[in-house]
C-alpha cells in the first residue's frame, strides 16, 4: 500500500491590519497591480463592464484591446513566453469565454503561465441559460491547469493571488477565474498576496540527492551521451539555460532540443545538434537513437519527438528531469527519474560532478560519429535563381536580423518547421511557437504580445498564408497600439503541411488543401493601416527584408515561395529515428500502421 | 570506442500506440483526499473519462468538515503503467491532497452497503429472510409482500447476496460503491 501526499506548507500568514474595502472590480485591478501586471490583453462585453470601468483612467496597467478574444489569449501567451512573467487576458462571458478555449488549451499544452479572467452572468442567473451565459468553469475544466468560479466577493482577492501562484509555479499553465457580474459590483475586503498558499498544491522543486548521484554515476560512465532538452528549461527561467550551458561545458555532452526548447542552448555552439524529432536534424535524431545515455531535461517524450516508441533509443539508459511527476514514465520508461525544477536539478548535478572531481569519459569517438552524421547536411536543398525557396527566405531573414534584438513567433505548418530549422537562436525566450496544440493563428497575436513587452525589439511572425488568415484581424490591434510587428508570410498558396501529408500518405489526392482565392496581402495590409510588401524574386529578397525590418510600423510581407516544396528531413509517422527521409519523398515511406497515426 | 560500460536499461514502454496486452490488468482501490471545493468531483471524474481510464466504482463524501476535506474512493483497473499514471495525474489536480492506494489486501479493508428490495410470498419469502440472516442483512422495511434488506460487506459478498435473491423475487438494488480504509492505527 502506498500513499502519495503532497508536502504540507506552512499555514497562511495571519491577516494583520484591517483590510481595505473596495468593489469586486477594483479588487481585480488592485490584485493585478500587486501581482506586477503591467500589460494585459482583452476584449470587453456586458459581463466584464465593471472591471473595464475600474481599468478606465488608471495607468498602472496597459490594456491592449484585441480584435478577437483568441487573439488576447495568444498575445498573453507570447507575452509570457518572451518575458517569463504571467500573461493576463480579460474577456466577457459566453462567446468571450468560449473564444478563449483555444489559447487556454494551447497554454496548457505548452505549459505557459497565464491568468484568464472571464466575466460571468450575475450569480442569481447562473444556470438559467441567461443571455451570454456559458458554463465557463465546466468548459475549461480539462483544458486549464485550474479554474475558479468566484461566488463570494470576500474570496475574490485571495482567489486571484492563488491563481497567479498556481499559474506560475510548478509546471506552469493557464488558470481561469470566472467572476459573475454581481461579484464585480459587490464590496469586499482587499487582501494582499503575501502568505497566499494552497495546501493541496505544493510543487516539488528540489531533486532527491540519490537521484542526482545516480545521474552523475551514469554521466561519468557514458561514452555516447546526449542532452535532450525541452520547453521546461525555458519555463524554469534564464538560470536553467545558464546552468545547462555550464553543465555542457563541464561534460562536453552534445545537446539537442525539442521545438519548445530552442534557444536554451546556443545554436552556434559546436556541440549543438539541432532540433530533434519529426523535422529535426539527421544528427540529432541519430544521436538520440544511438546514444548510451539520454539526459532529458524538461521535455516530455512527445510523439513528434520519439517517433515509433518501441524503436526509440533502444540502447540507452534514460534520465528524466521534470517538475511534473505525471510526465515521467508516461511514454517512455526511464532509468532515473528526477522530480525537480530543471534549474535546481542541473545545479545539483554540477555540484555533484565538481565534488567528485570525476574524470569524464573521452567523447571524441562519439563526436566523430556525430560529425559523420552532420556531414550528410540534412537541411541542404536545391537553390534557385527563379523562385524563392522557402528555406532560402528564412535563411536570408536570419542573416539580416540575427544581429538585432529579434524575437520570432510562428504560425503552424511547413513554415514553422523551416523557421525552426533555419532560424537559429542563441538565447532563451526568443522563440514563440505553438508546439503541443499546433494552433494555426497563434503567431500574429503572440507577436503582438511580445511586442507589447518589448516595444523596441524587432518582432517577426514567420507565417503561412493559410494560418495568417485565422487571426489576420490582429494586425489592426498592432496598428492601434503602435506595435510594429512584422508578419513574414511564406506564401506557397497551399496548406503546405497538409499537402505534404497528402503527397506522402494519400496518393497525391490534394483534397481541400489549396486556397483558391487568396487575399491580396499588400492591399490587405493597406486596408488595415499597415505596410504591405510583396516579393517573388530571389534577387530582390534582401532589399525587401531590409525594407520590412526598417519600416517603423507593422508590416505584412507577402513572400511568394516555391509552392511544392516539401519540408525535410522527416521521420514519417510510425518510423524510428534512424529512418529519416532525407532527399525526396517517394510516396512509399509510410506503412499501413503509420498511416493511422497523426 | 569502448562500448557497454553502461548496462542496457529495460525495454522501452509507451502508452502511445504500443499495446500493453502483455501486461496484466490489475484492480486498484484508491482513496483520493481532496479539498471539498466546487467542481472537484467533476475534475476527478473528468480526468478518468478524458484520459480513458476505467472507473468501476466511485463514492464520495466529506470526511473532515473543519478542513473541508472529502474522500473519494475509486475502484479502477489498468496495467501497472496505467495505474502509475492515474496516481500521478490525480496528484496533478490542484485540489487533490493525497492519493492512497488501499487495494484490498492485508493492509486495506473494503466495504460496501447495498439496499435490496425483494418481493414475494410463501416459501420464497421465508427463504429470502433465511438467506438474509446468513448474510447478516437487516430488514429495514417490510410489507406483506416485500422486504428491503440492508447489507454490508465486501463487494463480491453483496453481489453473491443479490444473485441469491434473484430467483426469490428481486425487485431493485441500490449500492453505495466501495469504501475503504487502512487497517491498524495509522492513517492512510
Ligand atoms: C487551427 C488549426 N486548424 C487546422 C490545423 C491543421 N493544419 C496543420 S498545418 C496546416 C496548413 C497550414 O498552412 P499554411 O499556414 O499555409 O502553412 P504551410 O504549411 O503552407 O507553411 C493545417 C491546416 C491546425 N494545425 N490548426
Ligand atoms: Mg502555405
Amino acid at each position: 500500500m502506498t500513499t502519495k501526499t503532497k508536502a504540507k506548507p506552512a499555514a497562511d500568514a495571519a491577516e494583520t491590519s484591517t483590510p481595505r474595502m473596495m468593489t469586486g472590480a477594483q479588487i481585480v485591478v488592485e490584485a493585478l497591480r500587486e501581482q506586477g501586471v503591467s500589460v494585459m490583453f482583452g476584449y470587453p462585453g456586458g459581463a466584464v463592464l465593471p472591471i473595464y470601468d475600474a481599468l478606465y483612467g488608471q495607468d498602472a496597467i496597459r490594456h491592449i484591446l484585441v480584435r478577437h478574444e483568441q487573439g488576447a489569449g495568444h498575445a498573453a501567451e507570447g507575452y509570457a513566453r518572451s518575458t517569463g512573467k504571467c500573461g493576463v487576458a480579460l474577456v466577457t462571458s459566453g462567446p468571450g469565454a468560449t473564444n478563449m478555449v483555444t489559447p487556454i488549451t494551447d497554454a496548457m499544452m505548452d505549459s505557459i503561465p497565464m491568468v484568464v479572467i472571464t466575466g460571468q452572468v450575475p450569480t442569481h442567473l447562473i444556470g438559467t441559460d441567461a443571455f451570454q451565459e456559458c458554463d465557463t468553469t465546466g468548459i475549461t475544466r480539462t483544458c486549464a491547469k485550474h479554474n475558479y468560479l468566484v461566488t463570494d466577493v470576500n474570496q475574490l482577492a485571495r482567489t486571484i493571488h492563488e491563481a497567479f501562484y498556481i499559474a506560475t509555479t510548478g509546471r506552469p499553465g493557464p488558470v481561469v477565474i470566472d467572476i459573475p457580474k454581481d461579484i464585480q459590483f459587490a464590496t469586499g475586503p482587499y487582501v494582499g498576496k503575501a502568505g497566499i498558499l494552497k495546501p493541496t498544491y505544493v510543487p516539488q522543486t528540489q531533486p532527491a540527492p540519490e537521484a542526482i548521484k545516480a545521474v552523475v554515476d551514469l554521466m561519468t560512465k557514458a561514452w555516447r551521451p546526449v542532452f535532450y532538452t525541452g520547453g521546461g528549461v525555458i519555463n524554469s527561467g534564464p538560470r536553467a539555460a545558464k546552468l545547462l550551458r555550464e553543465l555542457q561545458a563541464v561534460t562536453g555532452i552534445p545537446v539537442t532540443s525539442t521545438l519548445m526548447g530552442l534557444g536554451a542552448f546556443p545554436a552556434s555552439h559546436p556541440d549543438w545538434l539541432g532540433m530533434v524529432g519529426m523535422h529535426g536534424s539527421f544528427e540529432a535524431n541519430n544521436a538520440m537513437h544511438d546514444c548510451d545515455l539520454m539526459i532529458c531535461v524538461g521535455a516530455r517524450f512527445d510523439d513528434r519527438v520519439t517517433g515509433r516508441v518501441d524503436a526509440f533509443s533502444p540502447k540507452s539508459r534514460k534520465v528524466h528531469i521534470d517538475i511534473d511527476a505525471s510526465s515521467i514514465n508516461k511514454i517512455v520508461r526511464v532509468d532515473v527519474p528526477v522530480l525537480a525544477d530543471c534549474a535546481e536539478a542541473l545545479e545539483a548535478i554540477l555540484k555533484e560532478l565538481k565534488a567528485r572531481k570525476a574524470k569524464m569519459p573521452d567523447l571524441s569517438a562519439w563526436k566523430e560519429q556525430i560529425d559523420a552524421w552532420r556531414a550528410r547536411r540534412c537541411f541542404a536543398y536545391a537553390g534557385s535563381r527563379e523562385v524563392i525557396k522557402p528555406q532560402y527566405a528564412v535563411e536570408r531573414l536570419y542573416e539580416l536580423t540575427k544581429d538585432r534584438n529579434t524575437y520570432i513567433t510562428t504560425e503552424v505548418g511547413q513554415h514553422q518547421m523551416w523557421a525552426a530549422q533555419f532560424y537559429h537562436f542563441e538565447e532563451p525566450n526568443r522563440w514563440m511557437t505553438s508546439g503541443g496544440l499546433g494552433t494555426m493563428g497563434y503567431g500574429l497575436p503572440a507577436a503582438v504580445g511580445v511586442q507589447a513587452a518589448y516595444p523596441d525589439a524587432l518582432v517577426i511572425d514567420i507565417a503561412g498564408e493559410a494560418s495568417i488568415q485565422m487571426m489576420m484581424q490582429e494586425l489592426s490591434t498592432a496598428v492601434q497600439h503602435k506595435l510594429p510587428v512584422k508578419v513574414f508570410i511564406l506564401n506557397n498558396e497551399w496548406m503546405g503541411m497538409v499537402r505534404q501529408w497528402q503527397e506522402l500518405l494519400h496518393g497525391e489526392r490534394y483534397s481541400h488543401s489549396y486556397s483558391e482565392s487568396l487575399p491580396d496581402f499588400v492591399k490587405l495590409a493597406d486596408a488595415l493601416g499597415a505596410h504591405g510588401i510583396r516579393c517573388d524574386d530571389p534577387a530582390e529578397l534582401d532589399a525587401k527584408i531590409l525594407e520590412m525590418v526598417t519600416h517603423p510600423g507593422p508590416v505584412l510581407f507577402d513572400c511568394r515561395v516555391e509552392r511544392a516544396e516539401n519540408c525535410l528531413p522527416m521521420i514519417p509517422s510510425g518510423s524510428a529515428h534512424n529512418q529519416m527521409i532525407l532527399g525526396e519523398i517517394t510516396g512509399n515511406e509510410i506503412g499501413e500502421a503509420g498511416r493511422r497515426l497523426v | 570506442m569502448s562500448d557497454g560500460t553502461i548496462p542496457p536499461g529495460p525495454a522501452p514502454k509507451s502508452a502511445y500506440f504500443l499495446s500493453h496486452e502483455d501486461e496484466e490488468v490489475e484492480r486498484r482501490t484508491l482513496a483520493v483526499i481532496v479539498d471539498n471545493e466546487p467542481g472537484v468531483l467533476a475534475r476527478v471524474v473528468g480526468l478518468f473519462s478524458g484520459r480513458g481510464y476505467n472507473i468501476d466504482s466511485l463514492t464520495v463524501a466529506e470526511v473532515d468538515a473543519s478542513q473541508h476535506r472529502s474522500r473519494i474512493t475509486i475502484v479502477t483497473q489498468g496495467t501497472a503503467h496505467i495505474l502509475e499514471q492515474i496516481e500521478a495525474q490525480l496528484l496533478r489536480l490542484v485540489p487533490v491532497a493525497e492519493v492512497i492506494d488501499i487495494t484490498n489486501s492485508k493492509r486495506g479493508i473494503e466495504r460496501e452497503l447495498a439496499l435490496v428490495k425483494v418481493a414475494g410470498t410463501g416459501e420464497k419469502r421465508v427463504e429470502a429472510l433465511r438467506i438474509g440472516e446468513i448474510f447478516r442483512a437487516h430488514v429495514i422495511d417490510t410489507t406483506n409482500e416485500s422486504f428491503i434488506f440492508e447489507v454490508t460487506g465486501a463487494s463480491d459478498k453483496l453481489t453473491q447476496f443479490v444473485d441469491l435473491m434473484r430467483p426469490l423475487g428481486l425487485v431493485e438494488v441500490s449500492r453505495t460503491g466501495v469504501l475503504s480504509i487502512k487497517r491498524g492505527k495509522e492513517k492512510g
